[in-house]
């Protein structure tokens, strides 16, 4: 039988409804899609998918077990490595990881690894899984900063090894940039908290409304009886372009964006926390972070949303599947345009006219690649005179963060790099004894999956630093 | 969830409550503020602290009631709970080397403005309050000020209590006639701070705000409760819930935190009137 050439595809919403409304894009294969696709998979012997991922998962084995129709088999498989399949299922950027690596991909289209990730998860979910056998206590406390991705894999592989551990979460609910970053559309909240009720089953407690760095301190953790500390806080200040009108009413960063539409629920009929709703909106950047403010803005209302990138399609960071959602409903992308100001409106006659110190505009300058730059992507270079102004009324940057000062700033020793990410070993370690981090308090802004890479390779450095003790 | 221990009526739109969260009781200092959500689907607002009570695990708010959120706290009784209390957030009071201190607070602006002039007062430094309400019935805290306070001065707007005009008046009398602050801490409404700086600024003493921000997460991650500050000459961005909430009087650019401020005055406007539909008193 020859092997199909495409990844079978997946059943989505048609973009014309989807555009307005906040349910899930993307439906998920049915169970005769998922066994057909689970059957390109040539099972080859050097298994190139698994190097792609950056929590190892044993990706031919699960597929051999979707093909034989033992769907919790293959659950088995994947959650030994992965304490949130069906997160990972839906926004790992798999086409730059393990399918990347794809033997099928060198003549045809990869396995839809992601795809049949997330039907596993899925499947197991829906059929209300039996408690998991709770491990027998070794003893050991360990204290989670964060309930994001880095902090729940961490939580979730240490609570298996039988330790104790206490996850602090400065918002009101679980699930960090799960939460309060993607939008409904793209990972429904449901699906984060059955993963997060999943790791209270093993035992993990979970404290809300409290910020480590101000309600307790890392070193107040150890004189509770903490053996070791993992910090999974996240992304932190947004970062602005320092263009003159950034502080006008109608700019947003996208977390404020997103976290008013997502975690305060701003999309909802009569919400209690408010949102620019509708109008004309221009989203700066290019990563996921833009894409999900971008839909999210059109999903509110909007009647023109735009995309302001400063470099080409080819460089533009987002996952590909995003992009490609994101034009099919609608999104303008303004490519090679970088924003100069954004326009305010004033009144001269009328210093109270509510309207004063809103945005009407955002001036862009058009550009062009030349050089290779650092990160090994074209330089963008502005054309001299090409500037024009974009009529918009909404703007959202979405270019970025700074790691948040909070921790660093109370904890003694805990040394950060010159942009003020947490300085690591290979294994974790910060620079204070049984102080671990991982995530975007790391690396700055990056991806769920490296987080949770993260998080799994610190709970693996704590469990041999404890255990040996 | 957060229990409401004690409940007091300051007047007719202000009203103290004491919440029992121990681990924000321990820790928050003046200066410092909570952020809190009544129930589980309310909106997250942001409240200075006003005291607290490390032994009992209590922290006390003082809060205006000018919108939904508030209105809907303030119906809330004594042995209620509300969902969710997190702090404490943001800087103390920066009260180092300061000996004589001219603290001003102008409406429920004093609430915060009263730890402050008792932290001062309690490392030994001689405080002079000015706190000024736009009526009689709207005064709160006047034994409290006069406690802590070395002279208080009170000012009413109608002049229906204690001196008539505003609180820069008797600021500019003290200065004018002499008088040298280490500091000025203003606290208050945003064109009250703006004036009080502006009455220094020919003295050259230093004056400190206390800015309140639109505010989401409190934590350094949303952005929203970014301020404009003029820095040697330098305009740059700061975030309220990090690097504040106190900030140089003489840096901030308050008009543009007047417009920031006003960004969902409409939509609130309906929010408020909404709640107190449903909590009958319209």
């Amino acid at each position: 039988m020859a092997i199909q050439q495409k990844k079978h595809e997946m059943p989505t919403q048609a973009p014309s409804v989807r555009a307005h409304n906040f349910d899930e894009v993307a439906l998920g294969y049915t169970e005769d899609i998922a066994v057909e696709e689970a059957q390109r998979c040539l099972n080859c012997k050097n298994r190139p998918c698994v190097e792609g991922c950056p929590v190892r998962i044993d990706i031919p084995d699960f597929i051999a077990k979707v093909k034989e129709r033992d769907f919790e088999g293959a659950y088995g498989v994947i959650s030994k490595s992965s304490s949130l399949p069906a997160v990972c299922g839906r926004v790992c950027p798999q086409e730059t990881q393990c399918e990347s690596k794809c033997t099928l991909g060198i003549r045809f289209e990869p396995v839809g690894i992601g795809r049949l990730e997330r039907f596993v998860a899925d499947r197991h979910n829906e059929s209300a899984p039996a408690a998991p056998e709770r491990p027998a206590p070794n003893g050991h406390r360990v204290a989670i900063v964060g309930s994001g991705p880095s902090g729940l894999t961490c939580a979730g592989d240490l609570a298996r090894a039988g330790y104790e551990v206490t996850v602090y979460e400065a918002l009101h609910t679980a699930g960090g940039v799960l939460v309060y970053g993607i939008p409904e559309f793209r990972l429904p909240k449901r699906i984060v908290a059955k993963e997060v009720e999943g790791l209270k089953a093993l035992g993990v407690k979970v404290e809300t409304n409290v910020v480590i760095g101000r309600t307790l301190t890392i070193d107040e953790l150890f004189d509770t009886g903490f053996e070791a500390v993992f910090i999974g806080s996240g992304a932190g200040l947004p970062n602005f372009m320092g263009i003159p009108g950034e502080s006008l009413v109608g700019v947003y960063s996208a977390n404020e964006f997103l976290t008013r539409s997502n975690l305060m629920k701003a999309y909802r009929e009569s919400p209690t926390t408010p949102i620019m709703k509708g109008g004309r909106v221009a989203v700066v950047g290019g990563g996921n972070v833009a894409m999900d403010a971008a839909r999210t803005a059109l999903r509110l209302g909007a009647e023109k949303v735009y995309i302001v990138y400063r470099r080409s399609m080819e460089e533009l960071p987002a996952r590909r599947e995003e992009v490609e959602h994101a034009e099919e409903e609608g999104i303008d992308f303004r490519l090679l345009n970088n924003p100069v100001e954004i326009l305010g409106y004033t009144n001269p006659d009328d210093l109270r006219d509510p309207k004063n110190g809103s945005v009407i505009g955002m001036r862009c300058i058009r550009m062009e690649l030349g050089e290779p730059d650092a990160s090994g992507r074209r330089r963008p270079v502005e054309i001299p005179g090409s500037e024009f102004v974009l009529d918009v009324d909404t703007v959202v940057m979405a270019i970025g963060t700074s790691p948040n000062p909070l921790i660093k700033d109370t904890t003694d020793g805990l040394e950060v790099n010159r942009r003020g990410g947490i300085i690591v070993n290979e294994d974790g370690l910060t620079s204070r004894s049984a102080v671990y981090a991982g995530g975007d308090d790391v690396t700055g802004a990056a991806t769920v999956i490296s987080a949770m890479g993260a998080g799994k390779t610190a709970a693996r450095a704590i469990d041999a630093y404890l255990s040996g003790k | 969830m957060y229990r409401i221990v004690t409940k007091k009526v300051l007047n007719p739109s202000v009203t103290q409550m004491e919440i029992e969260a121990p681990l924000v009781a321990r820790k928050a200092r003046a200066g410092q503020f909570i952020i809190l959500r009544v129930d589980d689907e309310g909106e997250r607002i942001p409240l200075t602290v006003a005291g607290c009570d490390a032994g009992r695990g209590t922290v006390k708010i003082i809060f205006q009631i000018v919108g939904a959120t508030t209105a809907l706290l303030g119906a809330k009784n004594e042995g209620e709970y509300i969902s969710d209390f997190v702090g404490p957030l943001g800087r103390a009071t920066e009260t180092e080397g300061v000996k004589k201190v001219c603290v001003v607070g102008g409406g429920v602006g004093c609430a915060i403005a009263m730890p402050a002039a008792q932290e001062f007062r309690r490392l030994g430094a001689e405080v002079t309050s000015i706190i000024g309400f736009r009526s009689k019935d709207l005064v709160i805290l006047t034994d409290e000020f006069e406690a802590c306070s070395d002279r208080m001065i009170l000012m009413t707007d109608d002049g229906s209590a204690g001196r008539h005009g505003n609180v820069t008046v008797p600021l500019k009398e003290l200065l004018e006639s002499g008088e040298r602050f280490d500091r000025i801490l203003a606290i208050g409404p945003l064109v009250m701070m703006k004036f009080v700086a502006e009455a220094a600024r020919p003295f050259g003493v230093p004056v400190v705000v206390s800015m309140n921000p639109i505010m989401i997460d409190g934590t350094g991650m949303c952005g929203g409760c970014r301020l404009s500050l003029v820095h040697e000459g330098k305009r740059i961005t700061k975030f309220a819930c990090v690097d504040g909430p106190e900030f140089d009087g003489y840096e901030v650019d308050f008009d543009e935190a007047m417009t920031r401020g006003r960004m969902y005055s409409e939509f609130e406007r309906h929010a408020y009137e909404e709640t107190c539909r449903l909590l009958g008193r319209a």
